[in-house]
């Protein structure tokens, strides 16, 4: 919590001032009510004309500067809490950078997508009523209850007595109505799982003809929910006539009692309505302090979700900045995996890979088979250090990829995700990813080998297409083609393809992997695929079974040898295909 | 057009008008109460005049009133803001269910075109704004009004001359409010606008972190966040001033409501001119000068509120003024057990007009035909099974089940002769037994084993922790891709229609389960006849009619050896499955 004291730091001024200019609000205010006792005593009981008038000048006056003060503290409140949050939003996204995977796996993206945005917001927010209303609303309720005291200490404890019982009837409500909004949550989480199942599967329900009992579902949750809502309602409805009474009830007291007191001289007519308007300021002043609690107990949550941010040390350090000079040689292994073994969880009995070891030789093209959860992928993590591995050594050009820079690292490897993810902006700003100068010359090439040229082409604004959110405006082919061209721009040194040509049908697979093999000779290829067509032309296939390699070897050979291989080609192919 | 956003919320409100005219009554009574308050404690000051001066048979009085009037205030209140919840949330759910069964009944056409996010977001946020508007709108407003006029007439009744003076100064108050409202809506607009391009920024780089990583794109994904960032800090710092602004300036109009009334008043009760006060009456003409502005504050406080709600309200709206799927011909005639004969013929068809998709197609499919449909992703495999399915209507052309055009058929009986597997599976949330019996409530027991068991996944369910009875977590997460399928493939089982429509998978799962899926879908086509999406081989060369298509159109038609004797696209599709690097 401390922390995010250090970041008001560059605003101190405004933090420090702000709450100033509101106490001299809020003492003008409470000098209000003295000012009209005083109009009354004085003024009319004396039947002083001139003098109503000039303390009708001072209430004109307590406005002015009143208003003055209100709107400096309002800037600064403004200035301090909008440059809160643009810092600690800087920091928090500068902190997700450094994460590696691990990181990431253990916070889910959702989860890190509102902890920047409205966890910082909710803080912003509370950092703006901190210098608002902490000051200010305390200090009305006691002030208010201390002016009372003073003027008769009496009639002042009924106030003292009023205060405290209307705290505590909010603060009975507001504990107990915190379970049911809890509880509503909930309850519209539901619908809005049932919404999100009936337009996923659209058409399956209309197949079944069950439109009609998916309404039904939906009906029932939606009546829980207002169910909820309204004994939400019915209790919170309580708060402002139970507090209006209790307030009510004490000026009857101040009163009745007050009758007796004026009678024995010992306070005037005048005192009497100060101590009335006195209890009007405290139940106001109270009723802000109980929002503000609420306030900041859901902010002190968001600070310590952005805490848990802030604190997370990424797992996968960066030991070396410096370049490596590299000899390529062809006796030396592009990769090698030297007895290999990682799990993403320690606690896990299982390992994702197990004692991996094979070596990979520049211009080599490997291909990488397994089902589904056998660690294809995991070996694409490790090779770019998205994870460190558990056990072993991993090497690219002989030496350790924990030695490189994440820079040198990964700047000589052009990856094509699994999900073929497009940015929001043109196709020449999303192939600029994989090298930032490219020419438009290098684009085409690219584009070519991926066998995205001809669409591209046929744009009318060729390589400045919009791409929507998410490529929206691309087939799933399309895209998968243009993530394949932009791992290309860069000219890698070594190709990652991870299972990334699953939307391609096989004419384009086939001419895509022709392309690969004759435009880039030097360049080592991984191609990761779930399709034995894909890869049983490479120069060595790794074929992996529960995180171990179960044959590594040709197709000719796998098919003599690897039990494993040969019945995920028998699930593909006929026979005579093989 | 606001009024008219505003009258449709008000149609949505009226089988609850009980709940609002007790809120109004409740509102009336309790408001009055509240406001002859300070009439009361006006007069027992006055009954207690100075030292060895004071009236307490009038103060008793005057309090036992007074304490009557509390309780009844605190009742009435209690009342109106209870049948006010009431008559919010039930509206809301109204609309809500509304909103439903509108998208449950649109054409897929709508449903394909927008996000569904999008959509979600409407039925759960959008609708909460509503109420939240309902709420604020008819709690402010509402007792807003009925205290001003209530102010207005108890003041009157004190004095007219001080009620005048009050009433002409106030309307400053709402010409500063209706300025800065004015003043901070523009900001917060704008503010709303960057707000959301900074989110969308997040959403779509932090989503995607990994792909940042793969490219090291950190520094420069960074250098955009810090100057949106950046944008959204001074605007954001504006529109918080200007938002800001409204609470002190009504607040300093108070203030000179207040010191008028205080001195005018102070003025009249010592000369007497140009009317007269008591010491009680300038009493509770300060307590009123309070509470007459105090709505005017609050209602520039709920304003945004407001605005938001009203723009949610014309989002729900525009839902459910779609066009909804046709209704059925009322002659349309309920189909039972079809013999599965299909014919097609000169049928047109296209998602968008400028675009010709299918143009004078034909086909004839006897009872127990397999029709194979094959081509390259995205060339339109799946428009044939949207129009057998009646997803889409054709634009020109028919298509026929034994005979009967399906346009004369009702919806649901057409839909129930075909058993659709998709290759998305789709389960809903709920036990494995409900998934497979989704097509048939009130399936036995038995059926749903044998089901299951001919779909080769009673096996893999019984491993299941609870078996039959496992719940299934959204989207199925915890089963295999194959898992699914086998539980699409045994809900089909159960239902047993007459014809069916497969889609095969594109990238095989894991190789064991592969084998079953293959198996159970040979079990299902059985006798029946089936249109598939097809992906492997076998299917295609066992197809009674291969229908092949390129860019949305059905370019070749035929058997497997007639196509490729034609050596035209089907040739060179086959040829490049076997074709060496």
């Amino acid at each position: 919590m401390f922390r995010f004291f250090s970041y008001l730091r560059k605003y101190r001024i405004y933090v420090i001032f702000g709450p100033v200019f509101k106490l001299i609000e809020a003492i003008l205010e409470l000098i209000v009510p003295i000012v009209t006792a005083q109009i009354i005593d004085k003024g009319v009981r004396q039947a002083d004309v001139a003098y109503v008038w000039k303390m009708g000048g001072v209430l004109l006056l307590l406005g002015v500067v009143g208003l003055a003060s209100a709107l400096i503290c309002q800037k600064f409140a403004s200035i301090a809490s909008q440059g809160f949050g643009t810092v600690v939003r800087n920091q928090v996204y500068t902190q997700i950078n450094t994460f590696s995977y691990a990181e990431i796996d253990r916070f889910g993206i959702p989860s890190l997508i509102t902890r920047i945005t409205n966890d910082v917001n909710q803080l912003q927010f509370a950092v703006a009523m901190l210098i608002r209303l902490v000051i200010r609303a305390p200090f009305l309720a006691i002030g208010a209850m201390i002016a009372a005291l003073l003027i008769d200490w009496k009639l002042g404890l009924i106030l003292f007595i009023a205060t405290l019982l209307i705290g505590f009837i909010l603060y009975m409500i507001m504990t107990r109505s915190v379970p049911f909004y809890k509880k509503a949550q909930k309850k519209l989480d539901h619908i809005s799982l049932i919404s999100s199942e009936s337009l996923s599967g659209a058409r399956v329900v209309r197949a079944f003809s069950k439109q009609e009992s998916e309404q039904q579902r939906f009906n029932k949750a939606a009546k829980e929910q207002s169910n909820t809502a309204i004994a939400v309602g019915k209790l919170t409805a309580l708060l402002n006539p139970l507090t209006y009474a209790v307030m009510n009830f004490a000026i009857v007291t101040i009163l009745w009692f007050g009758g007796y007191r004026v009678d024995n001289g010992a306070i005037s007519q005048g005192h009497i309505i100060a101590l009335v308007n006195y209890m009007t300021q405290t139940l106001l002043a109270l009723i802000v302090v109980a929002n503000l609690v609420v306030i900041f107990t859901k902010a002190a949550a968001c600070a310590s979700r952005i805490n848990e941010v802030l604190d997370t040390k990424t797992s996968v350090l960066q030991t070396n900045h410096e370049l490596f000079q590299i000899v390529s040689d062809s006796h030396i292994p592009k990769i090698s995996f030297e007895q290999v073994s990682f799990s993403y969880d320690i606690q896990a009995k299982q390992n994702a890979l197990c004692n991996l070891s094979f070596k990979i030789y520049p211009g080599e093209t490997v291909g990488i088979i397994g089902g589904t959860g056998s660690g294809k992928s995991t070996i694409v993590h490790l090779i770019l250090r998205f994870y460190d591995a558990t056990k072993g050594t991993i090497k690219i050009d002989g030496i350790n990829i924990k030695d490189y820079s994440f820079a040198q690292l990964r700047e000589q490897i052009g990856v094509v995700p699994q999900r073929a993810v497009l940015f929001t902006g043109t196709i020449e700003s999303n192939l600029k990813w994989g090298n930032e100068n490219a020419t438009v010359q290098e684009m085409r090439k690219a584009l070519q080998i991926a066998q995205a040229e001809e669409f591209v082409c046929k744009l009318p604004q060729g390589l400045q297409t919009q791409i929507h959110q998410g490529g929206a405006n691309f087939s799933g082919g399309q895209k998968q083609r243009l993530t394949i061209a932009r791992a290309l721009v860069r000219e890698p040194n070594i190709l990652i393809l991870d299972d990334s040509s699953s939307a391609l049908d096989y004419a384009t697979d086939m001419n895509l992997r022709n392309a690969i093999a004759t435009e880039t000779k030097d360049m080592t290829v991984i191609v990761v695929s779930q399709r034995a067509n894909s890869i049983r032309y490479a120069d060595k296939i790794i074929v992996l079974d529960k995180g171990y390699a179960v044959g590594i070897g040709t197709h000719n050979q796998l098919l003599e040898q690897c039990l494993v291989y040969r019945e995920i080609c028998l699930s593909q192919m006929r026979e005579e295909e093989l | 057009m606001k009024i008219s956003v505003l009258k449709r919320i008000i149609i949505y409100c009226k089988p609850y008008n009980r709940f609002f005219v007790l809120a109004m009554i409740s509102a009336m009574i309790q408001i009055s109460l509240t406001l002859y308050g300070p009439i009361l404690i006006g007069q027992a000051v006055d009954a207690m005049i100075a030292y060895h001066n004071v009236d307490y048979i009038s103060i008793i009085k005057t309090l036992c009133f007074l304490s009557a009037t509390i309780v009844g205030a605190m009742i009435f209140q209690w009342i109106m803001t209870y049948c006010i919840h009431k008559l919010t949330y039930c509206t809301t759910q109204d609309v809500r269910v509304a909103v439903y069964r509108k998208i449950n009944h649109m054409p897929l056409k709508y449903l394909d075109s927008h996000a569904h996010g999008d959509l979600i977001s409407r039925i759960v946020n959008d609708t909460d704004q509503v109420a939240d508007g309902i709420l604020q709108g008819f709690t402010q407003f509402f007792t807003g009004i009925v205290t001003i006029v209530g102010t207005i007439m108890f003041m009157l009744s004190v004095s007219p001359f001080i009620t005048l003076l009050v009433v002409f100064i106030t309307p400053l108050s709402l010409f500063v409010a209706a300025f800065l409202a004015k003043l901070s809506h523009k900001m917060f607009v704008k503010q709303q606008l960057i707000q959301g391009q900074l989110s969308g920024y997040i959403e779509e780089l932090i989503g995607n972190q990994k792909v940042v990583k793969v490219f090291c794109y950190e520094k420069r994904a960074f250098q955009k966040f810090e100057i949106l960032n950046e944008e959204l800090r001074i605007c954001g710092q504006k529109a918080q001033f200007y938002s800001a602004l409204a609470n002190p300036s009504t607040r300093f109009v108070n203030g000179i409501v207040y010191a008028a009334v205080a001195v005018i008043g102070s003025v009249c009760a010592i000369t007497g001119s140009p009317v007269s006060l008591t010491i009680g009456g300038i009493t509770s003409f300060l307590t009123y000068a309070n509470q007459y502005t105090k709505p005017f504050n609050e209602v520039t406080g709920v304003i945004t509120q407001i605005q938001t709600a009203f723009a949610s309200a014309q989002r729900l709206f525009h839902v459910l003024d779609q066009q909804a799927e046709p209704l059925d011909a009322p002659d349309a005639i309920t189909m039972t057990g079809c013999k599965g004969q299909v014919s097609i013929e000169h049928l047109y068809f296209s998602y968008r007009p400028e675009m010709r998709l299918i143009e004078d197609f034909n086909l004839q499919v006897n009872p127990g035909d397999r029709i194979a449909i094959v081509g390259p992703t995205g060339s339109g495999k799946s428009t044939l099974i949207n129009l057998l399915m009646r997803f889409y209507d054709a634009s020109e052309g028919r298509i026929s089940i034994d005979g009967i055009p399906i346009t004369q058929i009702t919806r649901n009986s057409l839909r129930n002769q075909f058993g659709m597997v998709l290759q998305d599976t789709w389960l809903h949330h709920g036990t494995i037994r409900d998934n497979i019996a989704y097509g048939k409530s009130g399936a036995k027991d038995e059926e749903i084993v044998t089901a299951a068991k001919s779909a080769f996944a009673h096996d893999f369910i019984m491993q299941q922790p609870n078996g039959y009875d496992t719940v299934i977590s959204e989207n199925g997460g915890n089963l295999s891709q194959g898992q699914k399928q086998l539980l699409c493939i045994a809900r089909v089982m159960l239902v047993c229609p007459p014809m069916l429509i497969l889609d095969e998978a594109t990238s095989s799962i894991d190789t064991r389960t592969e084998l079953k899926v293959q198996a159970a879908f040979q079990n299902l086509m059985k006798g029946r006849t089936s249109f598939i999406v097809a992906h492997r081989l076998s299917t295609i060369q066992n197809a009674t009619t291969i229908l092949v298509m390129e860019n949305g159109k059905v370019i070749e038609q035929g058997n497997h050896e007639v196509l490729l004797a034609r050596n035209g696209f089907y040739a060179k599709l086959y040829q490049s499955q076997f074709a060496n690097m």
